[in-house]
């Protein structure tokens, strides 16, 4: 298999993600999409660590996904805790850190 | 002008005297100053509790330090003429590098003479002030500050170096400051004691310059150590030494061009005027000349220019006295002359030096008494000193008349009184140097007769007019008895001090002294100047006794109104020095407002303001945040590309 | 040599006494002020004997010297140490801080906690500040200085932001970040400094002693000494450097005014003798001329735009930057006389400001606050002692002979004058100005008819003439009898002249045989 195949596949996953979290309102979709670019760069990683033939890659995508899944709980709870001070889950709303 | 060549003029230049070390009696010349500086502390600190004993502790200390100096000059006189120099020298004061400025002191001659004016003089005038001040609620301070100034004096003639003179220098500017202003919810008082100090000041600039250039030159400031070895500096450094010096002599004897405050010191209380304004404190200029005389017999430019300004001054104190109505200022005007004498007598070189400080003297006893004498007539006319306002006093006051006629007669140089005698040796010498000098100062005697005969005229003598609720009588014992003795003084201290007291030889191991060569004779000199001085008393006489004298001044002519206005000396400071300076201050307030913390509140502003605008920027979107991240990342990798690429 | 570590504990015991005034109730406030005074005099009376046990003769740079590693890996130390010039200066905030507490016993008194600090709190920061003074002037480790440089600023800061007048924290804002700016520039010196010894010597070193016998190269030493000198400058401040001055002058409480001028800005010039001359000699001689001229610029400047003042304490301000001119001007023109007078010259100013301030304090105390000129007239009628001691700081600060500012002022201008003779004439012509400001400003405030609104005005009571009497005892008894400062001050003017390597120029008869500056 072709690692390059791979690595533009993280890079399009990436760029999917990415604009999902510039253009969606949705704090739910924002979020998956942060999520699909962590993945895709899990998926980069584990590609170069094939590549390379060691196995440092592979223990970082370990890490990302631990650090995934932390960022999941917290970032669940204040979506949460947003969605039901403001009956929203529209990001643009919550404006009140500017200057 | 002057018809000499520097070896001429030099001749008769003293050598340097040997310091003998303090003995006996002269072990105590410290105590000299120390004793009025005593009772200067002792009263301006001891509050209202020394308000009744404190005036009698200042006569005692003066009078203490008065017996001292003629238990000196006792001793003095008992000494070979070679070993009346005496040193004495307490701790090293200032010191750095090589530069040394010892807190010593030195007797000799010259600072002799000026102890015994000084003290007793100053007891006189400390006696006649317990009678003047008498009412005054501060008389306490009054008292402390004649203290203060007697001290101050006696450390500017008994320093044996330039910088512990500059202390007694602007010791006495600061007790004539605070004399002056003695009176000081009088806010003409007030205002001429800070231009006398301000005035003053400009004079010490030159004193400080000179000390500078004394110290590069020598090494040195010690007297000995300078004049020792004046002969190896060059002409042009002496000059300029001279000059500075003659500066400083300027500013404290209100010669030309720093005379303006003179007149207005007369604000002060008439003992101050006797004391300070007339008898020691404006002589410090020609005995710093007098005392630098290795310096300006080395540096013929320098005394032509002491000459100079001293010719000046007696015409304009002259003019000036000749015009004024206040007896005060009449007489100040008159004492800018007569010093302006002393200095151009200082000028001369060594023919002239000792008939300087012999002028001095009787000037400082004469003009003392003439002071006193206008500050008993005040005391008689409720503190009036207008002249218009006087006349026919004679019969009122006897003593006060009969003594302030002493001085009159001093002063105009009639023989035998004492101003004769050193006035006319004056004239003869700078006959010697050059015939114009010397008609110009018997010109100046003249004028003298004129102005002095008609203070007199308009005081003692004509019809009363005074004012109606002035009832002269005479001055209290405590005053009249130092005018007797000052009386005394301008009758026979002329004589005494020629004949015989040698004043010349006694004088010339310092100041030096060559014999006349003049080519008028002695005679001759007396003769023109006495007619000079009777013509312009005549003139004097007929105008201001003979005649009425309106009481509201009339216009006069275009010299009279500028003599009123002290030869508008105060105008030329005020427009070209005070105003300006004003001006600068102002236009430098604003600078420092506008341009340089202008500079510093505009960097401020511009970095509040920068920092307003880019605030803007933090919307709150989170969105919009995740974007510039992106955007960021985007450019960081481009530039990566870009610089692996090239 | 005496092992009593004298410096640490003299540093030590104002910072005891200031954690112990703060920790007392708020309920106590006289009570603080009582300790705060004792306190303040048994450094004094530390300072006194610490100054007894200093060898004058000692062929040691600096004595009672005390070492500890602190951060080893960056060559910093804990040390201090001093020499003479060390020594009067700490002398001089030693027995300011007394007076400053005497004479403000009540300025704080309407201070409540909610928008000003506490009575306590004041005279806590004082002690502090005593501390962070002695620290200041005693460190010979770069990086120890540079600390203690920098914390000065805390206390002042509050002492104007929080106890001063109405415009209080626009001044404070304006001090801090004035100083923040010049301490930055010597942060960034400071790191140079040590990169540099790190390449001459393997080592990098904040040991001033080490980094005083470098060799730096002139070109590098030109950058680092501007980093310093601005610091400096603005520190002590000469001109254009000085309108954070006025400001912090006219909102600050009269002790604070005395602490921060007198003792404070001596930091300035003191770095400029200690820190800049010795270790950047090449640059300070290539700068000096700039530093003439700013200082002549800063004499005249300063006494014009004094002599235009409606306010006393602006008024102060400005002549202080011209006084600073003075000092800066001996500093530089590199002459034995010239640099002995410098530091004379701070002692004096040091007094002079002392004096002028507190009286004027208590002169305003008596008018409500009101530091305007016009608004006095005549109090020599009300209060003639409050008057004279006017009088005197008045004189003392136009330098009349007899008094230690006139030794001062004299070595200064007679050094400038033996090396540049027109610089030196023309400063002179300084003294008039500083006589026209300083009498007009008495003149106007204390002569003349009493104003109605002074009329019975209190004189001075004991605590307040107890307050300035030792201030008018020192001026008067150093002048006249100045050695016992001189003794220990030309020594260490005599090691860093050779130090940087400059004679004085001889006289034109009787050069001294021996190179001067190294013998004393």
């Amino acid at each position: 298999m072709n690692p390059s195949n791979v690595v533009i596949l993280s890079a399009i996953l990436f760029s999917i993600g990415a604009v999902g979290v510039l253009v969606r309102r949705n704090a739910i979709i924002v979020f998956m999409c942060v999520e699909l670019m962590l993945n895709a760069a899990n998926l980069a990683f584990v590609a170069f660590a094939r590549t390379s033939g060691n196995l440092d890659g592979q223990v970082v995508a370990f890490f990302v996904m631990v650090v995934a899944a932390a960022e999941v709980v917290v970032g669940l709870a204040i979506i949460v805790t947003i969605f039901r001070t403001r009956r929203s889950a529209s990001i643009d709303e919550p404006n009140l850190l500017k200057y | 002008m002057i018809n000499a060549s520097a070896a001429v003029w030099a001749e008769g230049a003293p050598t340097l005297q040997e310091v003998m070390p303090a003995e006996g009696v002269f072990s105590l010349i410290w105590l000299l100053i120390a004793l009025p500086l005593l009772g200067a502390t002792v009263l301006l600190l001891g509050g209202r509790r020394t308000n009744t004993w404190g005036p009698y502790l200042a006569v005692l200390t003066v009078s203490a330090s008065a017996i001292l100096g003629i238990l000196m000059v006792v001793g003095l006189m008992d000494r070979g003429a070679e070993e009346r120099s005496i040193g004495q020298s307490l701790f090293t004061w200032v010191f750095a590098g090589q530069f040394e400025a010892n807190m010593a002191f030195q007797l000799d001659q010259l600072s002799m003479v000026f102890v015994l004016l000084i003290t007793v003089v100053g007891a006189l005038i400390h006696v006649y002030s317990l009678g003047y001040m008498q009412h005054d609620p501060n008389r306490r301070k009054f008292f402390g500050y004649l203290n203060l100034f007697v001290a101050a004096m006696l450390l500017l003639v008994l320093a044996n170096n330039y910088l512990l003179l500059y202390v007694g220098w602007e010791g006495v500017g600061l007790a004539s400051y605070l004399l002056i202003g003695f009176w000081q919810h009088k806010p003409s008082a007030a205002a001429a004691a800070k231009k006398a100090f301000i005035i003053n000041r400009v004079g010490d600039v030159g004193l400080s310059i000179a000390i500078m250039v004394i110290f590069v030159t020598f090494g040195s400031v010690t007297f000995d150590d300078v004049f020792g070895q004046a002969s190896e500096v060059n002409e042009g450094t002496l000059t300029a030494i001279g000059l500075l010096l003659l500066l400083a002599a300027a500013g404290k004897s209100a010669q030309f061009p720093l005379q303006a405050w003179l007149l207005d010191a007369m604000e002060g209380p008439t003992p101050v005027s006797a004391l300070i304004h007339a008898a020691t404190m404006v002589t410090a200029g020609v005995y710093l000349i007098a005392r630098s005389n290795a310096i300006y017999d080395r540096a013929v430019w320098a005394a032509t220019a002491v000459v100079v300004v001293g010719l000046i001054t007696i015409f304009m104190g002259a003019i000036i006295g000749s015009a004024k109505d206040d007896i005060k200022k009449s007489l100040a005007g008159s004492t800018m002359s007569q010093i302006g004498y002393m200095v151009m007598a200082a000028g001369l070189g060594p023919i002239g030096y000792v008939f300087a400080i012999f002028h001095l003297l009787t000037h400082g006893v004469f003009k003392a008494g003439l002071f006193l004498g206008a500050g008993s007539v005040m005391h008689g006319m409720n503190d009036n000193v207008n002249m218009r306002r006087y006349g026919a006093l004679r019969a009122a006051m006897v003593v006060t008349f009969i003594t302030f006629m002493a001085g009159y007669l001093a002063i105009i140089g009639i023989p035998p009184f004492s101003g004769f005698w050193s006035k006319d040796e004056i004239i003869h010498a700078a006959f010697e140097r050059s015939p114009i000098i010397g008609s110009l100062a018997i010109l100046a005697a003249g004028i003298t007769g004129f102005y002095m005969t008609r203070m007199v005229a308009m005081t003692f003598f004509g019809k009363a007019r005074w004012e109606d609720d002035a009832h002269p009588h005479e001055s209290p014992k405590v005053m009249t008895i130092p005018l007797i003795i000052l009386a005394l003084g301008s009758t026979f201290l002329g004589m005494a001090l020629l004949f015989w007291g040698n004043i010349e030889t006694w004088l010339e191991p310092v100041v030096g002294f060559s014999t006349s060569t003049s080519p008028l004779s002695t005679e001759a000199v007396i003769a023109i100047s006495l007619t000079f001085v009777i013509i312009g008393s005549i003139i004097g006489w007929i105008s201001y006794a003979r005649r009425e004298v309106p009481i509201v001044a009339p216009r006069g002519s275009l010299l009279t109104r500028a003599a009123r206005a002290d030869l508008y000396g105060d105008a030329v400071n005020e427009g070209l020095i005070v105003r300006p300076s004003f001006w600068l201050s102002r236009l430098l307030i604003w600078f420092d407002g506008r341009v340089v913390d202008g500079l510093v509140n505009g960097s401020a502003a511009l970095v509040g303001g920068a920092s307003g605008r880019m605030r803007r920027y933090q919307s709150g979107f989170a969105r919009s945040y995740a974007l510039s991240m992106v955007g960021g990342t985007v450019l960081v990798l481009l530039a990566l590309v870009l610089v692996r690429l090239s | 040599m005496n092992t009593f570590p004298w410096l640490t504990a003299l540093g030590a015991l104002p910072l005891i006494g200031s954690v112990v005034v703060a920790l007392l109730p708020r309920s106590q406030p006289r009570l603080a002020k009582q300790i705060a005074l004792v306190i303040a005099l048994a450094t004094l009376a530390m300072t006194i004997a610490m100054a007894l046990s200093f060898d004058g003769a000692s062929t040691e740079q600096f004595q009672f010297v005390e070492t500890y590693p602190w951060i080893p890996a960056f060559g910093i130390s804990y040390s201090v140490g001093i020499d003479g010039i060390g020594l009067v200066l700490v002398a001089l905030a030693a027995t300011l801080v007394p007076v400053v507490i005497l004479a403000g016993w009540h300025d704080v008194d309407d201070a409540s906690s909610r928008t000003t600090g506490s009575v306590k709190g004041y005279f806590a920061l004082i002690l502090v500040l005593e501390t962070l003074m002695i620290g200041v002037f005693s460190s010979i480790d770069l990086f120890l200085f540079y600390v203690f440089f920098e914390a000065m600023l805390i206390p002042v800061y509050f002492m104007i932001g929080r106890y001063g007048g109405p415009q209080r924290s626009y001044a404070a804002v304006k001090f801090l970040l004035y100083s923040l700016v010049g301490g930055l520039l010597m942060l960034a010196a400071l790191i140079g400094l040590y990169v540099v010894s790190a390449n001459l010597t393997g080592t990098g070193t904040f040991d001033y002693l080490t980094l005083v016998g470098l060799d730096i190269d002139p070109g590098m030493q030109k950058v680092l000494f501007l980093g310093f000198f601005l610091a400096f400058a603005i520190k002590a401040p000469l001109w254009p450097f000085h309108t954070w001055l006025p400001d912090a002058a006219a909102q600050s409480k009269a002790g604070t005014s005395v602490l921060l001028i007198g003792v404070l800005d001596k930091v300035g010039t003191f770095g400029m003798i200690r820190y800049c001359l010795p270790i950047f000699p090449a640059a300070s001689e290539f700068y000096a001329p700039v530093v003439i001229g700013m200082a002549l610029i800063g004499i005249f400047y300063g006494a014009f735009v004094a002599l235009g003042q409606h306010d006393m304490k602006r008024l102060f301000a400005y002549s202080s930057m011209s006084h600073f001119g003075f000092i800066a001007l001996g500093i530089f023109v590199f002459t034995t006389i010239g640099e002995s007078g410098s530091v004379v010259y701070m002692i004096a100013h040091g007094l002079s400001t002392a004096a002028l301030f507190l009286t004027a304090g208590f002169l305003m105390e008596r008018r409500g606050g009101s530091s305007v000129i016009s608004d006095y007239s005549g109090v020599n009628k009300a209060a003639p002692v409050l008057a004279g001691f006017f009088l005197f700081a008045a004189l003392s600060s136009l330098a009349l002979p007899g008094l230690v500012s006139f030794v001062g002022e004299f070595m200064v201008l007679l050094g400038a004058f033996q090396k540049y003779m027109f610089v030196g004439a023309l400063a002179t012509f300084g003294i008039v100005i500083t006589a026209a400001y300083v009498l007009r400003l008495y003149q106007k405030s204390m002569t003349g008819p009493l104003l109605p609104a002074l009329e019975g005005m209190k004189d001075l009571r004991g605590r307040e003439i107890a307050a300035l009497m030792p201030i008018a005892v020192i001026t008067l008894v150093l002048g006249l009898f100045p050695a016992p400062v001189l003794n220990v001050i030309n020594p260490a003017v005599g090691t860093l002249m050779t130090t940087i390597g400059v004679t004085d120029p001889p006289t034109t008869l009787n050069p001294s045989t021996t190179a001067e500056g190294t013998q004393e």
